[in-house]
């Protein structure tokens, strides 16, 4: 119904719509017609398809079903899930695309001939080998994702589980696949590309659980990025334009995500995958912490300094998450606004369980993005500031990063809080954060530490103004 | 002699590639969990591969042991391009500019 060459090139225009997607996404004004960009490469996608197999029986009107429940159900989704629980959705979907590679993978495997790829049990080599990668990728992506997803979700612990040989286990796993997909292609029977995905399936999880909470920016990251290999293997064995391009694109963008986040701690990619950061097993220096002074207040006191104060910057983190505090922060900003006093909120790159993940939250608490500042354009403003409200950071403020070469997170940027005339640090307790290091700034001169639940400190202020 | 179709296929790619790092660099960092959600989507353009699987095979029987992979994929899909491209439409429907 519709010849090779122009189903090509309305993949390339898909193509090229999903660049233009991920384009729309350089400012907030243009994402939203950026979005629409990468639906409409979607509908051309699936169309042509449609229209090139030309198989309008039975068989489509089961397609067409499949797609509306699927499609259902992710609509209903994506209007339900809450906002502080994006990372596990983003998961939760990298999952789905891991598991849908390796079935659409399976499928030429057992039927080679629909796709063109030969007869079952003499698959042309070369897309038996991109099979392979795709599935065994795809594989990884799934398994790895549903660890990701019930660490985020909190069904598992946070907490990285190691053990000894860890390492080379996985050495040895990774050889047996790549010993396995030889002699698939030597022999081509199925029992061995079966055993390739489950190895695979097992890789995806000893690769995540031993990475801690805190390094879940890099692994959701990671996982963005494997999700793009997997369509990309899948790309080349279907010999499919958009695929290919997408597959790279999603790919890359999840590898410069990485890049970031590990940046964002001063960490080798490296040393993230091979994990057990964020443990208990730091060495803590917590024998002396006891006996520092530490100045606690209410929210009293902390409504004064503000009022008296004429600049303030907000620093949110993964605990105001928790906490839901974003719509009381946004309330609380507002007074202070009305009592003309200057608010902006700094943001650092690895604040959250994802990147991006506290500038969605203030979005969603109506914040407008130009209030919202990342680290390099904000942390020469601290200086200037009366006070620094923390709500929920911990580590990411720890100024000892800059001073003691003997800390794990020697080196990370920070946002400078500690220039700030007055910090407000609003906590639940002394506890350190997920480096397990302990925060100098809670003995700071002028520190004032607020013990409470944030959201609860934060609508305190709101009364106490 | 002729290039092999895997050459220009694999030239699409280390040239997306390319692409790719290029236009992911300058997203605003504030907008990147809307880029992980909108890439989740595009991703499952994979949803392609899952058709074909489902009805390109023998028709006999429409679930065979091949296309039913194809149908399960198809559902598998169709969760993450709606859900994706939806809750990414959400997402950069909060992003607002100060009120002047």
């Amino acid at each position: 119904m519709i010849s090779t060459n122009l189903l090509a090139l309305f993949y390339l225009i898909s193509g090229v719509l999903f660049i233009l997607a991920l384009r729309g996404l350089s400012s907030p004004e243009t994402s939203r017609q950026g979005n629409f960009f990468g639906i409409l490469g979607m509908l051309i996608a699936v169309i042509v398809t449609f229209l090139s197999i030309g198989n309008f029986t039975t068989s489509f009107i089961y397609v067409v079903v499949f797609l509306l429940i699927g499609g259902s159900a992710g609509a209903f989704i994506a209007f339900k899930i809450p906002m502080t629980a994006m990372p596990e959705l983003v998961a939760g979907f990298h999952s789905l695309v891991g598991l849908a590679a390796v079935f659409v993978a399976i499928s030429a495997f057992l039927n080679p001939e629909a796709f063109n790829l030969g007869v079952s049990g003499n698959i042309k080599l070369a897309s038996l080998i991109e099979m392979s990668i795709g599935a065994a990728v795809g594989a990884i992506t799934f398994s790895g994702s549903i660890i990701a997803f019930l660490k985020l979700r909190g069904i598992m612990s946070g907490a990285p589980i190691t053990f000894t040989g860890q390492h080379i286990l996985n050495l040895f796993i990774l050889i047996s696949i790549i010993g396995l997909t030889y002699f698939l292609c030597l022999t081509q029977l199925p029992g061995l590309f079966w055993t390739l995905i489950g190895i695979s399936l097992l890789v995806g999880i000893l690769l995540i659980i031993p990475i801690g909470g805190a390094d879940m920016p890099v692994v959701i990251s990671m996982l963005n990025s494997y999700s793009g290999w997997a369509a990309a293997g899948i790309g080349f064995t279907l010999e499919n334009t958009a695929l290919i391009i997408t597959g790279a694109l999603v790919g890359s963008s999840g590898a410069i995500l990485s890049y970031i986040m590990c940046k964002g701690m001063n960490r080798s990619f490296f040393s993230v995958i091979l994990g057990g950061f964020g443990g208990t097993d730091q060495v803590s220096k917590s024998d002396n912490k006891e006996q520092k002074p530490v100045k606690s207040g209410n929210s009293d006191d902390a409504a004064f300094l503000m009022k008296n104060a004429s600049s303030v910057i907000i620093v949110p983190g993964y605990g105001m998450a928790v906490a839901q505090a974003q719509h009381a922060l946004r309330e609380m900003v507002d007074t202070l606004k009305k009592n003309g006093i200057k608010v902006s909120y700094a943001i650092h790159p690895v604040a959250g369980r994802m990147p991006g993940h506290m500038n969605v939250l203030l979005a969603e608490a109506n914040v407008p993005y130009d209030e919202v500042f990342e680290l390099e354009e904000i942390n020469n403003d601290f200086s200037n500031c009366d006070v620094a409200y923390v709500i929920g950071a911990n580590d990411v403020t720890n100024p000892v990063a800059k001073t003691d070469p003997q800390s794990p997170i020697y080196g990370m940027p920070i946002l400078d809080v500690e220039k700030a005339k007055s910090v407000l640090f609003v906590k639940r307790s002394l506890s350190p954060g997920y480096a397990g290091v302990d925060n100098d700034l809670f003995y700071r001169e002028n520190t004032l530490m607020l013990f409470a639940d944030a959201k609860k400190m934060t609508e305190d202020i709101i009364k106490s103004f | 002699m002729e290039i092999d179709p895997f050459v220009f296929r694999l030239s699409i790619f280390i040239l997306s590639i390319f692409v790719g790092y290029y236009v992911v660099w300058s997203v605003t960092p504030s907008l990147h969990t809307p880029l992980m959600s909108v890439t989740n989507a595009i991703s499952s353009v994979i949803i392609v591969g899952a058709i074909i699987a489902a009805l390109a095979g023998n028709n006999e029987k429409i679930f065979n042991e091949a296309s039913i992979f194809g149908f399960l994929a198809i559902l598998l899909a169709a969760v993450n391009i709606f859900g994706g491209f939806l809750v990414t439409h959400r997402m950069l429907a909060m992003y607002k500019k100060k009120k002047k």
